[in-house]
Order: structure tokens, then C-alpha cells, then sequence
């Protein structure tokens, strides 16, 4: 075990000597990995966009989805592994029914994205599991008011509240993007964030990389603010 | 009995509704599925609530009319509500319709009933999935299910049925079938103490479901026959039955 930190790396349970715990940044370095998705939190609504690419020619268009809805005006997005993400989805799904069947409501946006960040905190904790290796964008409107919110959660657990961000491999020059189009248009609307999230994953897609397919959704007055009923997907190629 | 004890008993569980609602009728025509009840609850033989929904939509093509306990509807409305979410959340572009969902209420009755602890409803799911058949079903609290043209709960299966069997035909324009629906709620005000004059109808045409206003049937009761003092009269007089 030569130099700090070497030999650190093998479990959530042990700090290294500069006090970091490797196998949580590795999960962060998974999710950097992935296609670029972003979301915006309009006026009106909450944009999702994801840039999936194609393994394969003969890959299903519209098939191994990257945005889901959570409940009626909540969607998640991600980025990093698919299949862990899918957990994260079906734990936020099930936290949303028991808070309606204990309430009789919605689940409140900010404690649902506070419970999914400790969820994702707790597989950050045991050395008999590892962290998950997604980000994920939270994004819901309320009930009653119709207030848009957006949040991140990471692999660690943090929960990020955000009017827009994104993640994944493109997401420091997505995000650069997004500055530019809410600093000529703070006020948003989900219409027309439309092209300019399509646009932004365009551009900061490498040509290096695989042809991918583009998968948009939106929760707003269009899709009667239900998350999943507005989406799209456009193969490019 | 005390909190935290334990009675040497067997378990009791609930026998009797509490608050009621009563008619439910329900009938397929020309172009589809309609229902209609009245929105009173009853505590007991007391008019409690007068403006509660007793139809219910459910998913996209789907109404439920209940007669019975209405925490008990309430109770399987938000386990309808529940299933037509989970369905939703698939997104595999096809939902539930009318048979499933009447069946799926089919099953929550018999079970309830099997465990000895029933819910005390007479239901009426009707609905139409686009381009099938309209679809009408009846579930009571012993989870007897069946599929029928036309169907009544509660005191409606003695004063509604026998107008449905006169005047049913399965060609109804929806302008005849709400006349008929309506004729069944009008009759039931006038001799079942637990009927109201507001009723509200809902119509499944296969593309939309909606569930009317309410609105109140006129009633009359200064009927001569009604009024007359016939107590000290002679022996052979009826009176109005």
C-alpha cells in the first residue's frame, strides 16, 4: 500500500487518511460516464431531456427508457447506471403511495427528494453494499398551486434544489448552455424550453460517441401536468 | 374494555353499514353505459348527508355507483384509485378497463366476505373501452358479481326494476335513457324514506365518462289521494298503496 488513500478504496465502511470515501467518488465517476441528461424547472412546468445512446442498431426506438414518471406530476430522469436507477424510481414511486395512503395527498416535492437523498445515503454507509451509481433529477409540480420544482440527488445523498442542471458526461457544457438561455429568458415557459433542451443535447454530444437517441418529457399544462403522458423520442443517426 | 386488552370473545367486526347511501341504477343503451343515484347519505332513517357523489370515476373508461356504507366506498375508492395510478405508471399504452376493473372489485368483495368481514356496498361498475362492448356489472357485499343490461341496488331492485323491465330496450337514445334513469330516482323518492330528490348521472360513451351536476327531480305531493283525511272513513278504503 504505497502512498495515502492506496488500499482505501475497497469499502464504504473506511475513510481514507484525507478523509474521503473512495468508493462513493467511483460512484460519482459511473454517472459521469453515462449519455447527458438535463431538466429545467420552467414557469409552468419541468423539462426533462436524456441523451441515450444506441448499443445497437437493432435497439426497440422508445425502449430502455431514461426519464419515468414517479406519480401523476412527478418525473425522474437520469444519469449513470440504468439499472440502479431503477431502484431509486420504484423506491420514489412506493414512498409516494404510502405518503397518499397515509395523507391523502401528495407527497410534498421536497420531502420526497429529501427521502430518495436518504436512501441514497444509506447504501453509502455498509460494507455490505455499495453506493449507487446514478444521479437522478427529481422533477414534480404541486397539486394544488402548480409550483414546478427541481432537485438532484447524487450518490452520496445530497439533495441539490435547482431551477436547471444537468448530469452525465456533457453536463458542465449543458449546464453552461442552460445559464446562457435563462439569462435572455428567466421566464421560461415549458413550450419553450422545448427546442432549447433538444438543441443543447445536440450540441454537447461527442461525435466520438455512439449515435444516440434523444428522449424528452415534460410536466406541464400541455400534458395536463401529468408526468409521462408528454414525451418524445427522436433517433438520430 | 380496556386499551391493549384483549376480549376472550371472537373477533367482532363491523355487521351493520352506518351511514348509506341507497339506489344505484345503472343501464346500457344505443352508444354506451349510464348510471344514475341520488346523493343522500343516510344515518339510519335520518337524511344526514344531502350532497355526497356516489359515482365515482375510475381510470379512463370506468364508473362506479355505490349503494350501502359509504366509508366502505370510500375505502375501495382509494383502492381503485391506487390500481388505475400502478396501471398508469407502466406506461405500456394500454389501461384498464371496465371488465378488469369490475373484476378486480369482484375479488376485494368475496375476499372481504370469506374473511367474515365484508364491505357493506352494492356496487354498479359500468363502462365502455372505446370501441367494445359497454359493459355493466353488479357486486354486492357477498361478492356475488354478474353481468347485466340494466341493474338497480338497494330499494331501486323492488321499485326500479320492474319500470326498467317495461321500458328497457337496447336501442335508447341517451335523452330516453336519462328520462328512464331518472323516472327510476323519481319513483324511489316518492316511496323509499332513504332517497333524495338530487341526482346526479354519469355516461361512459367509450371515449369520455362524466358524471353530471346534481340536479333535482321536481315532486309533487299534493295528489288529492295524498291529501285526503281516509282514517275515519269506511272500511273498504285503501288509502294510497
Amino acid at each position: 500500500m504505497a502512498g495515502t488513500g492506496a488500499g482505501y478504496d475497497l469499502s464504504v465502511t473506511t475513510f481514507s487518511p484525507d478523509g474521503r470515501v473512495f468508493q462513493v467518488e467511483y460512484a460519482g465517476k459511473a454517472v459521469e460516464n453515462s449519455g447527458t441528461t438535463l431538466a429545467i424547472c420552467c414557469k409552468d412546468g419541468v423539462v426533462f431531456a436524456a441523451e441515450k445512446f444506441l448499443l445497437s442498431k437493432m435497439l426497440v426506438p422508445g425502449t430502455a427508457k431514461r426519464i419515468f414518471p414517479v406519480h401523476r406530476r412527478a418525473g425522474m430522469s437520469i444519469a449513470g447506471m440504468v439499472a440502479d436507477a431503477r431502484q431509486i424510481v420504484s423506491r420514489a414511486r412506493s414512498e409516494a403511495t404510502q405518503y397518499q395512503n397515509a395523507y391523502c395527498e401528495e407527497v410534498p416535492p421536497e420531502l420526497l427528494a429529501e427521502r430518495l437523498g436518504l436512501f441514497m445515503h444509506a447504501y453509502t454507509l455498509y460494507w455490505s453494499v455499495r453506493p449507487f451509481g446514478c444521479a437522478v433529477l427529481l422533477g414534480c409540480v404541486d397539486e394544488e398551486s402548480k409550483k414546478p420544482d427541481l432537485f438532484c440527488i447524487e450518490p452520496n445523498g445530497m439533495v441539490y434544489k435547482y431551477t436547471a442542471t444537468a448530469e452525465g458526461k456533457g453536463k458542465q457544457a449543458a449546464k453552461t448552455e442552460i445559464e446562457k438561455v435563462l439569462a435572455n429568458n428567466p421566464e421560461l415557459t415549458c413550450e419553450q424550453a422545448l427546442v432549447h433542451v433538444a438543441k443543447i443535447i445536440h450540441k454537447v454530444h461527442d461525435e466520438k460517441d455512439k449515435d444516440f437517441e434523444l428522449e424528452i418529457s415534460w410536466i406541464s399544462p400541455a400534458s395536463n401536468y401529468q408526468a409521462g403522458t408528454g414525451s418524445e423520442h427522436e433517433v438520430t443517426s | 374494555m380496556a386499551p391493549g386488552q384483549y376480549s376472550m370473545d371472537a373477533k367482532q367486526h363491523t355487521m351493520s353499514p352506518v351511514v348509506t347511501g341507497a339506489t344505484v341504477i345503472g343501464m346500457k343503451y344505443k352508444d354506451g353505459v349510464i348510471l344514475a343515484a341520488d346523493t343522500l347519505a343516510s344515518y339510519g332513517n335520518e337524511a344526514r348527508y344531502k350532497d355526497v357523489c356516489r359515482l365515482k370515476k375510475i381510470g379512463e373508461y370506468t364508473l362506479l355507483g355505490a349503494g350501502g356504507e359509504i366509508s366502505d366506498f370510500q375505502y375501495l375508492s382509494n383502492l381503485l384509485d391506487e390500481l388505475a395510478d400502478e396501471d398508469w405508471l407502466h406506461e405500456d399504452g394500454c389501461s384498464m378497463g371496465p371488465k378488469e376493473y369490475s373484476s378486480y372489485i369482484g375479488r376485494v368483495m368475496y375476499n372481504r366476505r370469506s374473511k367474515f368481514n365484508p364491505l357493506y356496498n352494492q356496487f354498479v361498475v359500468v363502462g365502455k373501452k372505446q370501441d367494445q362492448a359497454p359493459h355493466l356489472m353488479y357486486v354486492d357485499h357477498q361478492g356475488t358479481a354478474f353481468e347485466e343490461d340494466f341493474v338497480a341496488t338497494g330499494f331501486g331492485m323492488h321499485l326500479g326494476i320492474p319500470l326498467l323491465r317495461n321500458n328497457w330496450r337496447p336501442d335508447m337514445s341517451l335523452d330516453e335513457a336519462k328520462a328512464l334513469v331518472t323516472k327510476c330516482l323519481e319513483v324511489c323518492f316518492y316511496r323509499d324514506c332513504k332517497a333524495y330528490c338530487k341526482i346526479q348521472i354519469g355516461v361512459c360513451t367509450g371515449t369520455t365518462v362524466e358524471i353530471s351536476p346534481p340536479t333535482t327531480i321536481n315532486h309533487f305531493w299534493g295528489h288529492g289521494a295524498w291529501t285526503e283525511r281516509r282514517l275515519e272513513e269506511t272500511s273498504d278504503s285503501t288509502g294510497t298503496w
